[in-house]
């Protein structure tokens, strides 16, 4: 503790995640992962009548779907962790607001997940709380309204811009559990590359992406291969090359253990989602409703989760500054020591 | 005869200006928004010093119907305007000769407004 | 990571996928021609009826604007501009699109403060350089005549 060089938090008691569950829209559903999502609405509605209504919805659904997967009593929550795209993170606010349980809002752009599940990991692990949800949501709709243009207006997307995903993911952390845990943690620092292309997120984020990969690396003396899978959270296709090229360059080859969230999310071709996923949800959906049902049902042991994301405003770009990017890092464990014993 | 000739200058024109907007999407890092502001402008500058009525009597709506021709009615509504008033016409002249267009826009758009909803994009 | 921003930024222009600049500019080139010529079919069928000529001319692109809103209200016109880009947007359609959408989009923070304050988000910078322009030119030409 309090030793300013190291990142990484190795947790003392690691919290096990016991319920978790992610609701999309329709062209989620129609993606890869389709089948393994808890709930959708082919209307993307969720029975609302705004957008915004409609984020808040499916996050308030996710959660309380979460919870009865965990079989957790929702009285027994303590604590609610979470953010959206939306100014003011009003998805979260709306969606939360009949839980009745504390609730921290946070925003992270697309690493809004991991942000919140290393909090309430780290609560718990402190001993403050026995159970905490981490939640997090985006919006295809909300958010092309807030960030791009009107829904209906007609425009040609670029060939390196990715799709906000339609998706909320809720994950319930408690002290004791069969597993997966999550056994480290690492918040990411704010990284600037002078990339201002909207168009080309990816790009303006890999290199927090980077910077966290190698600092975790050399501060815990892993490697790559030591992981069943490293996934970053919605570089997409032009990220997640940049990402693997330049790792490569630091001398940490992962080409056999990395995929990136945004790509998972969507069929590459069939889709027309151009580079891959974004949002809060993107990354959520992908841990709640495909990561950890595959690590409780033994396909991996060990996922090294890396959601990045990208801490523009519309009047900041607006102005020409350059986009900011984060990288938190949430490393999930079937061994509860954190200890990479099989690999 | 006639008629199918009128068509194919409009295609051509017409369809020429679009392509020229196009490359400068794909190939400077102008905004939709600014090149329609560009577009705009360049019409009653080209109308102004006379380059952009040959164009129209050669191609009818293929010159009047991108948003160059937006900027020629606002040109020529102000070159009337002022023939009739003087100086007070390059402040009325604009807008008189736009004013179908622009209140075409605000009406339909309105309507269609309280009709219809946004829809989820494929 | 060891690369200044110039370098970083050069490396990712460098790998990043272009537009398909020849597809874009034929279907921006073949969208738009159909617009216009669709526009002087108009034009030429308005004249055959009792008319005035300059009416005719008036009633062309309000034509164009009610049938390009409509497309934008039913849902169709960003399909049709996501295939067309410059084709659908440089005719007087992308201008009724950029004021339709808005309008739809912000019915739900109300119609004076979302329908009302929001229409003019996108078109109004045409509207305002348009005007901004053409204010000079009459000045010029007023100039002109005095001189003349």
């Amino acid at each position: 503790m309090g030793d300013a060089d190291v990142r990484v938090l190795s947790l003392k008691n690691p919290p096990s995640a016991v319920g978790f569950a992610a609701a999309v829209g329709q062209k989620e559903y129609e993606g890869p992962l389709g089948s393994e999502f808890d709930l959708h609405d082919e209307t993307g509605t969720f029975g609302m009548d705004t957008w915004e209504k409609s984020e808040s919805e499916m996050q308030r659904l996710a959660l309380n779907l979460a919870l009865s997967r965990g079989k957790c009593d929702p009285a027994s929550l303590e604590a609610v962790f979470a953010g959206d795209l939306m100014n003011q993170c009003t998805s979260s606010a709306y969606g939360l607001l009949g839980f009745g349980k504390p609730y921290f809002g946070l925003y992270g752009a697309c690493s809004t997940f991991a942000e919140a599940s290393m909090l309430a990991s780290a609560m718990i692990s402190a001993g403050y709380f026995q159970k905490a949800a981490a939640v997090s949501s985006s919006h295809f709709c909300s958010a092309e309204r807030q960030f791009r243009f009107p829904l209906e207006y007609g425009g040609q997307r670029a060939p390196t811009a990715q799709w906000t995903a339609t998706a909320a993911g809720a994950l319930i952390l408690c002290k004791e559990g069969k597993g997966p845990y999550i056994t480290e943690v690492m918040p990411g620092v704010i990284v600037d590359k002078g990339i201002n292309d909207i168009n080309n997120m990816g790009a303006a984020m890999a290199p927090a992406a980077i910077d966290s990969l190698c600092t975790y690396f050399t501060e815990t003396g892993k490697k790559p291969d030591d992981f069943d899978l490293i996934l970053t959270g919605d570089l997409g296709l032009e990220g997640h090359a940049i990402t693997l090229t330049l790792m490569k360059n630091q001398g940490f080859d992962m080409t056999r253990v990395y995929n990136d969230c945004g790509l998972l999310l969507y069929g590459k071709e069939s889709q027309d989602v151009h580079c891959g996923g974004s949002g809060c949800g993107c990354s959520a959906s992908v841990i709640c409703g495909h990561i950890l049902k595959g690590m409780a049902s033994g396909k991996w042991k060990n996922v090294l989760y890396l959601a990045t994301g990208a801490l523009m405003s519309p009047n900041s770009l607006k102005q020409g500054a350059a986009i900011p990017g984060i990288a938190h890092l949430v490393h999930f464990s079937m061994d509860r020591s954190g200890e990479n014993s099989d690999a | 005869m006639d008629f199918i000739f009128s068509l194919i200058k409009a295609f051509a024109v017409g369809g020429t200006i679009c392509l020229i907007a196009q490359i400068l999407i794909d190939k400077t890092a102008m905004t939709p928004a600014r090149i329609l502001v560009l577009y705009v402008s360049l019409g009653v500058i080209l109308t102004g010093i006379g380059l952009y009525e040959p164009l129209v009597s050669f191609a009818g709506c293929g010159a009047t119907t991108p948003l160059l021709g937006f900027g020629y009615s606002l040109a020529k509504g102000v070159r009337k305007a002022v023939d009739e008033r003087g100086l007070i016409g390059a402040l009325t002249g604009g807008l008189t000769g736009t004013a179908a267009g622009i209140a075409a826009a605000a009406f339909f758009g309105y309507l269609f407004a309280l009709i219809f909803r946004g829809h989820p994009k494929k | 990571m060891n690369m200044d921003n110039n370098t970083y930024r050069k490396f990712v222009k460098a790998r990043a996928p272009k537009s398909p600049l020849a597809k874009d500019c034929f279907h921006a080139f073949l969208v738009g021609g159909l617009i216009c010529a669709f526009a002087q079919a108009l034009l030429e069928g308005f004249l055959t009826l009792e008319m005035t000529e300059e009416n005719a001319k008036t009633l062309v692109p309000v034509t164009l604007i009610f049938l390009a809103a409509l497309c934008t209200g039913l849902g169709v016109f960003d399909d049709i501009a996501k295939f067309a880009g410059a084709g659908t947007l440089v005719p007087i359609t992308g201008f009724a699109n950029a004021v339709a959408s808005p309008a739809i989009d912000d019915k739900s923070e109300g119609l004076v403060m979302g329908v009302g304050a929001q229409m003019f988000t996108i078109a109004g910078p045409v509207i305002v350089y348009g005007i901004l322009t053409s204010v000079l030119y009459g000045f010029c030409y007023w100039i002109w005549g005095m001189l003349m």
